[in-house]
């Protein structure tokens, strides 16, 4: 038999590939059954310029508000829920994963009490060498004596004989003087009394998710098992943590139900394509290899694998498939034909292998590390794709594969072409329009707030909002950050710090403000408050001479003497020496250490109903000269980091359009035959882009993402019409300068798979894959027609 | 013998009150009924620790329901304000800014005075035992503690009035330690 030999060779060949095909999609198991996927939002949040910022940023993220879990009862009566409340936290106050957990219940105030009176005396700002002069102490003496007589008297009374300057009420005064909930029937209430609140510290940090959950299934469990559970009560959460947990859960859901969806949805189509079994399963070879290179590539380039990345990968599957199409509907005869479609067609698709690759190779360099996770997904997935329908591919085909005849569809199709010409008119208005519309809207064209990346439901925005304002948890928008080498250094800055900030207090430009010296002063200053002591002698006689004029006998503050002898020797407060007490929780997220680089965060709340004037503040603490004092708006400056790295995606993409267009140059040497390329493809993306505004979508950074795929998809059927209008050299008879119904054919189901596969994003509820899918789709199909109506055939 | 007398005079108390034809409900819907109050008062305190009591004047201001203001204009002027749970007290320079949840003793105390105002009965009735002697035209609201760590602060507040005016406030501390405030209508808005 005459074909034997060449079987035999052929068999030689398509072993080695078959073989080396094998040993890739091994090694991309070997790599994947590694690799950690993620949930963490922070990958599609830009990264700060500088790694010092960055990491501040990240502790601020981890330290002060993250690991807050804000907790609603809602439903019942008012009893129900306080008695409900009381009971979940009793339970999670004994589990150790809770620092604490605040509903209003007085619990740890007298230990916290016990603390402040013990240390008053190195806590106190008030206490100087002045205080304790005879003036002073008269001074001091006369208003602890009004306060007695004043409504807070019964407060002060049994302290009086112990603390007769008043120390204890100053550091009350400085602690407790936030605003909090009402209490009904013994816990927090919101304003309206419609639910009961609770504020829940966690001891996990809210960027470990796990921990998030474990602690929200923790307090799902205080309440269902609480015995005052009733039918009618509903519990509600939220907070950084809890957000984290919801779009985890949300990502892990929408990128099973799309990877199967889309599978099943691609499947089906090309089933009716084919009306082959053994066709679809050999189809879906390239796009198996393509996903397996995509998730491998980023595990190894980044160490862990997006979420989001896999959900895109879906999508991708849309376009992977494509190269199997053109292969499978390509070939005339099936057979041996394939050889032919490998000299006819594959530099075409090879060339829109390349421009896609140009493409996304822009987003490698993006500044957000989700963004380059995409571009090398796509890349590594699309080479792997290509490669395998030409190498391998061919290879696996039985010698009698054939798929159903699809040349009426073809027919069909060539005959549209043909009158494509006609709607050139139509198309130039219906771009004008678009053109116009860009224009018109370019100032808010796109989206540049950080928000709008967000995977969290404005539903649960909306409840966050509410419980922040029911409890007064901080939003921690504006802090003051302090920076230095020692914990002592920055105690100290944080000290002349807030003393500036105390002078904004007092002229109202600030409602109030933290600071970790506050509860834990510098060395230095404990030192100088601890001399400030007078010895007992010297004390009393002073004391003997300040009570003249008073109604009080000195003999009364005999324990006053005894604690001030007392506290002249105390040894000075450490850090350690707060814990179990609630002032150690705030030193620990306001103090923070990263190697020897320590910072102290200082978290401002604005005025009621007004909001901070940073230029004010800016300047009064640059007045102090203090060296390493940072005001930090981080809204504004996570938007205004947001909106910069927008920009530099915008000008990434334009790069890459450029790439795009100095590849096809150099490939094609023709710059009429570029443009002519280039022309249907700038169409889709201007008028894509015009819809998207009309339906009133403000393009955020995945939009740019979705263009750039418009560009990468769409150069394929551009050069396959390219093609027809330039037949190679190598192909014999291609005199016909018209494109055959088969690659028409073949361009159509390519198409409709991408556009199943992207379109079904478009149903996402994450904005970041919806945004891709809703451009994509339309842009692909606009991407064919454009290619179509501009194909040269009328300037025959 | 003493435990049943006891609990005779706990049956018979509420049967006194309505015996009178007048009762602590009545009294209660009546203050109630004042939705915003301005008064003078005089007030004199005797504390153990000091030498001589202490005297002070100054103006009352009432807006139902819960906000109450004492300004004390004499010997030297401060204020206190009380406005949903937080209490303000200015004393020159010096503002002290208390959240009354956070000290239970000062939060039944002040309760005790602002729903006596507000005729808040249940409110009242979450700390203390009221007794109500006299009538509608010259009447005695007692508010004894019920819970052990407010009686250890305060034994007994006793507040009489004219109708549905208070009168004076007297209040009597666990250590002896007095404060007896007289209290008289200035306007009513």
């Amino acid at each position: 038999m005459k074909p034997a030999p060449t079987r035999r060779g052929l068999t030689a060949l398509a072993r080695t590939s078959i073989v080396l095909w094998l040993a890739f999609i091994l090694a991309c198991g070997v790599v994947i059954s590694r690799s950690r996927v993620t949930t963490d939002l922070s990958a599609f949040l830009p990264r700060s310029p500088t790694p010092a910022q960055q990491l501040l940023l990240e502790q601020i993220r981890d330290g002060l508000a993250s690991r807050l879990i804000l907790v609603g009862i809602e439903g019942a009566d008012a009893p129900t829920r306080a008695r409900l409340s009381k009971q979940i936290a009793r339970r999670l106050r004994a589990e150790p994963a809770f620092v604490s957990v605040n509903n209003g219940e007085p619990v740890g105030v007298e230990r916290d009490r016990a603390f402040l009176f013990d240390h008053r005396y190195l806590l106190s700002p008030a206490v100087t060498p002045a205080r304790f002069s005879v003036d002073g102490l008269h001074a001091a003496l006369r208003d602890s004596i009004d306060l007695l007589a004043s409504p807070a008297g019964l407060l002060v009374k049994s302290l009086l004989p112990r603390d007769p300057t008043g120390e204890m009420v100053q550091l009350l005064d400085r602690l407790d003087s936030s605003a909090r909930p009402q209490m009904i029937d013994g816990a927090w209430a919101s304003r309206d009394g419609a639910r009961a609140l609770m504020l829940i510290q966690t001891r996990a940090s809210g960027s470990d998710t796990d921990a998030q959950q474990q602690a929200m299934a923790a307090i799902r469990q205080a309440f269902d098992a609480a015995p005052g559970a009733s039918a009618a009560a509903k519990l509600v959460m939220t907070g950084p943590g809890v957000f984290s947990v919801t779009s985890r859960e949300t990502i892990e859901a929408q990128v099973s139900r799309l990877s199967i969806v889309s599978v099943a949805l691609i499947a089906a189509l090309l089933l009716m394509v084919y009306r082959s079994f053994s066709a679809l399963a050999l189809g879906f070879l390239p796009v198996i290899s393509g996903a397996l290179a995509g998730i491998a590539a980023v595990s190894l380039c980044f160490g862990v694998v997006h979420g989001i990345t896999l959900g895109f990968g879906t999508a991708l599957i849309g376009e992977a498939v494509d190269y199997s199409i053109y292969l499978f509907v390509q070939s005339e005869q099936g057979g041996r034909d394939q050889q032919r479609w490998v000299k006819r067609f594959w530099p075409t698709v090879r060339l829109g292998v390349l421009t896609s690759i140009c493409g996304f190779a822009s987003l490698l360099l993006s500044g957000f590390p989700g963004l380059a996770q995409l571009g090398l997904y796509s890349i590594a997935g699309l080479i792997a794709a290509a490669t395998v329908t030409r190498y391998v591919l061919p290879h696996l085909l039985p010698p009698d594969f054939r798929i159903h005849d699809v040349s009426a569809i073809g027919l069909v199709l060539s005959r549209l072409v043909q009158r494509a010409a006609a709607l050139r008119w139509a198309a130039a208005v219906l771009l004008l329009a678009a053109c116009t519309i860009l224009v018109l809207h370019r100032a808010d064209l796109w989206d540049d707030k950080i928000s709008s990346l967000s995977p969290v439901a404005q539903a649960d925005v909306a409840l966050d909002t509410s419980l922040r304002a029911d409890t007064g948890a901080p939003d921690v928008r504006y802090l003051v950050v302090v920076s230095g080498a020692s914990r002592e250094s920055v105690l100290s800055s944080s000290e002349h710090v807030s003393a500036v900030l105390q002078a904004q207090v007092d002229r109202g430009e600030l409602d109030g403000f933290e600071s970790p010296s506050r509860y834990l002063p510098s060395a230095a200053t404990q030192h100088a408050r601890q001399s400030s002591l007078p010895s007992p002698g010297i004390l009393e006689a002073r004391l003997a001479q300040a009570v003249q004029g008073l109604p009080v006998r000195a003999q009364l503050f005999a324990p006053f003497l005894a604690d001030v002898a007392a506290a002249r020797s105390q040894p000075l407060l450490q850090a350690a020496d707060l814990e179990r007490t609630s002032m150690a929780m705030a030193v620990d997220a306001l103090l923070l250490r990263q190697g020897d680089h320590w910072s102290a965060l200082l978290p401002l709340t604005a005025p009621k109903g007004a909001s901070i004037n940073a230029g004010r503040i800016r300047a009064a603490l640059s007045a102090t000269g203090l060296p390493d004092v940072l005001f930090v708006d981080m809204k504004a400056e996570s938007d205004q980091l947001y909106s910069g790295y927008l920009h530099e995606a915008i000008l990434l993409s334009l790069g890459g359009l450029i790439a795009i267009i100095a590849l096809l140059l150099l490939v094609l040497r023709s710059p009429m035959r570029v443009v002519r390329i280039i022309a249907p493809l700038a169409a889709a993306v201007i008028t894509v882009t015009a819809g998207l505004t009309v339906f009133g979508q403000q393009l955020i950074i995945l939009h740019l993402v979705g263009l750039l795929l418009v560009v990468a998809v769409g150069s394929n059927y551009a050069l396959f019409f390219d093609r027809a209008d330039h037949p190679p050299m190598a192909e014999p008879g291609a005199t016909a300068r018209s494109i055959s119904p088969r690659t028409l054919a073949s361009m159509l189901f390519a198409n409709l798979t991408t556009v199943a596969g992207f379109g079904l994003l478009s149903f996402s509820n994450l904005s970041i894959l919806q945004a891709m899918g809703v451009t994509v789709a339309p842009g692909v199909i606009l991407a064919l027609i454009y290619s179509a109506i501009f194909a040269g055939q009328a300037d025959a | 013998m003493r435990r049943l007398s006891a609990a005779a005079a706990l049956m018979l108390a509420p049967v006194i009150g309505h015996a009178a034809g007048w009762d602590i409900d009545q009294l209660l819907h009546g203050l109630a009924q004042i939705r915003s109050d301005h008064a003078g008062f005089v007030e004199k305190k005797f504390i153990a620790m000091l030498d001589k009591p202490v005297e002070s004047s100054g103006e009352l201001f009432y807006t139902a329901p819960d906000h109450l203001e004492k300004r004390t204009l004499k010997p030297k002027p401060e204020s206190m304000i009380l406005d949903h749970g937080t209490l303000v007290i200015e004393r020159g320079r010096q503002i002290h800014r208390l959240q009354a949840q956070d000290y239970p003793e000062l939060a039944a105390f002040i309760d005790s005075i602002r729903g006596t105002l507000a005729g808040d009965r249940r409110a009242l009735e979450r700390n203390y035992r009221l007794e109500l002697n006299g009538s509608a035209e010259h009447w005695t609201l007692q508010l004894l503690p019920l819970d052990e760590k407010i009686r250890a602060v305060v034994k007994r507040i006793r507040i009489a009035g004219v109708r549905d005016a208070v009168r004076s406030i007297e209040i009597t501390q666990a250590d002896g330690d007095s404060s007896l405030m007289f209290i008289e209508k200035l306007v009513r808005p």
